[in-house]
């Protein structure tokens, strides 16, 4: 039992608590879904060694093309994308997710677009060629909108996805922008029906005069044409910038959280959702804190957590009462108070959290650290990690250039044993909890091969550098891994840099 | 790749007040720089509210600090605030604005004369053009309801802009422009003559007596008020 809450007897109802609708399955409403599958491959991020498995690029041109089926991505992209660097803004990616079986990969970047990759099947002719991803599709999520009465433009980049688990042949995502959330919907097509009796096959009207006999269409094989189609657009809940989406695990429900409001929907309304968190103040002048991402807890669907501007995680429970502005816990770690500066407050701004698989852990990211939190223990973290301490005395630098506000996610392994993050110089770091062991490598175009095996990096931070160190002012701060993500059951990962997304693979697997 | 960071505290924090120069400089730098970042935002999408925010706390905590070391500081004379014009506003009225608190304790609403009033509008001005201030000086703008110290104040008026009644507050940030302000007020904002002019927000702000420090002034006159308005949501 996760919460002890007291005297919280409810009973298994048919309607959903809050929302009053009937369920979509019979019997108690928040049955956990079971564990995750086992790890194909164990092995800690120390001993493993990382490998290049594929570069993407997406731009539009790649994207077309990639729709063929004998094109070769790596192709692609020494030939076509070496040559002619269509990079722009608006390729930046912004987001990156697997779906629960790792089979898709998908992308959201700056322009709106969502790319989704596949995985390449396994094949006995091509072995090696297994665990490499493939573009499945592509299509154009959010476009740029302009609000009239505040003359603002909002922007289309694509600030979180999230994946349905699948139910039925299709595949269903959840895409939001600063305003809007999309459900949307891939499907594959292989089949056409052929054989109309009024329509050609152009699909022009016959003239009646010249049908003399009739017959059956029929449905005939057609290449796989894959289409995304939007099913619902929830719009026009959130004054501030969502900055999380967060799929609840009875699967009828999610969260959307902008900087002070989080809202909770329904997957079938549109039209309305419910304000579960509101820490607007009454007089904005007292505005000191704000929300900067939630999550669901993964088995139990009454629970979710949210982080805040000042370091803190509260977690609620949503049957405690309708608004859950008053926290069922409250996480935070005091300040040690030989490293306070003026900065403090600024690095202690937590980033992404995100709930362990097995839902008894939480992680937390701020600038310099990522934490690991016990659910139970509220006074301090369990593990604390530093990802780029060099940087501590480097914060006024990075203040004026504005580095210090950017955002970094982490992730966990399917079996909760290691924990990644991404850095500067696209420098991304893993750190094994078991075995206390870290790594920092690299994502980059001229250090990587495929198939090659990653090198450790290190900054050095004293006078002497090593051979292949690489010392704290020679850091691109242009080049940050602001997203990660980890396969749910095997040893893969995906690195966005910039608009380039890299796949490794441990090279045990 | 950068230049070396500068300290952020104090080296000597074991030495006893008075602070040393140097350290007093460095955080008028930090918030000068502070307070630029907070200007300079976005002006077709909206300003990140979450970076806005803790700007503005840094803002706060090192107004305090300064205000708690101005204890032990001999208040330097007036003109020596002005210096070069390009310096923003408020770290001048900043500096002048503890000297003038009765206690002097860290509370950065305590005491203090209300801050210069640097706009000129009518109350009928609609919402949207909500009263603000040059660069600088919309920090100073004084609120109608209290009147607390100067830097405070204006720093809520970033965050107040959804709630406050546009009119109200209109009629009370131009009620008291006091005296010894009011010179600044006339230099920075170029505006000595324009106090009584009707009409439609900030074309009418255009210079009319001595013109403002740089054309920059107009434009961010503009910038502002976009900034301040959609900081928080209309």
């Amino acid at each position: 039992m996760l919460l002890s809450l007291p005297a919280l007897h409810l009973q298994t109802s048919e309607y959903h608590p809050l929302l009053q609708l009937p369920h979509g399955r019979l019997g108690p409403w928040c049955s956990p879904t079971g564990s995750p599958a086992p790890l194909s491959c164990e092995t800690g991020c120390g001993e493993g060694s990382w490998i290049l498995v594929c570069r993407l690029l997406v731009p539009t041109q790649v994207s077309l093309l990639s729709m063929e089926e004998d094109i070769d991505t790596r192709k692609i992209n020494n030939s076509f994308l070496r040559d002619h660097s269509y990079a722009t803004e608006a390729d930046i990616i912004s987001t990156v997710e697997f779906n629960h079986t790792g089979e898709l990969l998908a992308t959201g970047d700056k322009g709106g677009r969502v790319v989704i990759f596949q995985r390449e099947q396994e094949s006995k002719n091509q072995v090696h060629r297994r665990g490499e991803y493939n573009v499945y599709s592509t299509f154009q999520s959010h476009e740029p909108e302009f609000d009239y009465l505040k003359s603002l433009e909002i922007e289309e980049k694509i600030n979180k996805i999230r994946w349905l688990p699948q139910q039925n042949a299709a595949y269903f995502l959840l895409s939001t922008n600063d305003k809007t959330v999309k459900l949307w919907k891939v499907s594959e097509r292989d089949k056409r029906p052929e054989g109309y009796n009024l329509k050609d096959e152009e699909g022009r009207l016959r003239d009646p005069a010249t049908i003399t006999t009739l017959r059956v269409p029929v449905l005939r094989p057609m290449d796989l044409m894959v289409e995304a189609t939007p099913r619902r657009v929830f719009a026009n809940a959130h004054t501030y910038h969502i900055n999380s989406i967060s799929v609840n695990s009875d699967y009828e429900t999610y969260m959307s959280a902008d900087d002070l409001r989080i809202n909770l929907w329904n997957f079938e309304i549109t039209n309305q959702s419910f304000n579960i968190v509101d820490i607007k103040p009454a007089n904005m002048e007292e505005l000191t804190e704000v929300i900067t991402a939630a999550e669901f807890h993964p088995h139990h669907c009454n629970t979710f957590v949210y982080s805040s501007s000042k370091g803190t995680i509260r977690l609620c429970d949503m049957r405690a009462s309708a608004l859950c502005d008053r926290h069922t816990k409250f996480f935070e770690e005091p300040e040690d108070p030989s490293n306070r500066s003026f900065f403090s407050e600024i690095i202690s701004s937590i980033s992404d959290v995100k709930f362990s698989h097995s839902g008894r852990y939480i992680m937390t990211r701020d600038y310099l650290t990522v934490k690991v939190w016990d659910l139970n223990m509220e006074n301090r973290p369990i593990e604390t990690y530093q990802v780029h301490d060099y940087l501590r005395s480097k914060l006024c630098s990075l203040y004026e250039n504005d580095c210090i506000f950017d955002k970094f996610e982490c992730v966990w392994n399917g079996s909760d044993s290691v924990i990644m993050t991404g850095s500067y110089n696209n420098f991304f770091r893993m750190f094994d909890r078991n075995t206390k062991r870290d790594v920092t490598l690299e994502a980059s175009r001229e250090n990587s091969k495929p198939r090659a095996i990653l090198k450790p990096r290190k900054v050095c931070v004293g006078g002497k550098r090593r051979k292949d160190e690489i010392s704290v002012d020679s850091l691109d701060f242009s080049k940050k891994i602001l997203h990660t993500a980890w396969h749910p059951s095997e040893n893969i990962i995906a690195v966005a840099a910039t608009n380039n997304l890299y796949i490794f693979q441990d090279k045990v697997n | 790749m950068f230049a070396r960071g500068l300290k952020r505290k104090c080296a000597d924090s074991e030495d006893s007040p008075p602070a040393p120069p140097a350290c007093s400089l460095q955080r008028q730098s930090l918030l000068d720089m502070s307070l630029v970042k907070l200007q300079l935002c976005h002006m077709l999408a909206e300003p990140n509210l979450c970076r806005s925010v803790l700007i503005a706390n840094t803002v706060r905590q090192l107004q305090e600090e300064m205000s708690q070391d101005s204890a032990w500081q001999v208040p330097a004379p007036a003109s020596a605030g002005r210096g070069p014009l390009e310096r923003l506003v408020s770290t001048e009225i900043l500096c002048r604005t503890p000297w003038e608190q009765q206690g002097g304790h860290s509370a950065a609403d305590s005491g203090g004369s209300p801050a210069p009033d640097l706009l000129s509008e009518p109350p009928g001005a609609p919402s949207a053009q909500a009263p603000r201030g040059a660069p600088g000086c919309a920090w100073e703008a004084a609120s109608p309801r209290e009147s607390r110290g100067g830097f405070q104040r204006s720093l809520d008026q970033i965050f107040e802009t959804l709630d406050s009644k546009a009119p109200r507050a209109a009629e009370g940030l131009f009620a008291d422009v006091d005296g010894p302000y009011y010179d600044l007020d006339a230099v920075l904002t170029g505006m000595v003559g324009a106090k009584s002019v009707p009409g439609d927000g900030f074309e009418t702000l255009a210079p009319t007596g001595a013109p403002p420090p740089g054309v920059s002034y107009k434009r961010d006159l503009g910038e502002l008020d976009h900034v301040v308005e959609i900081l928080v949501e209309t």
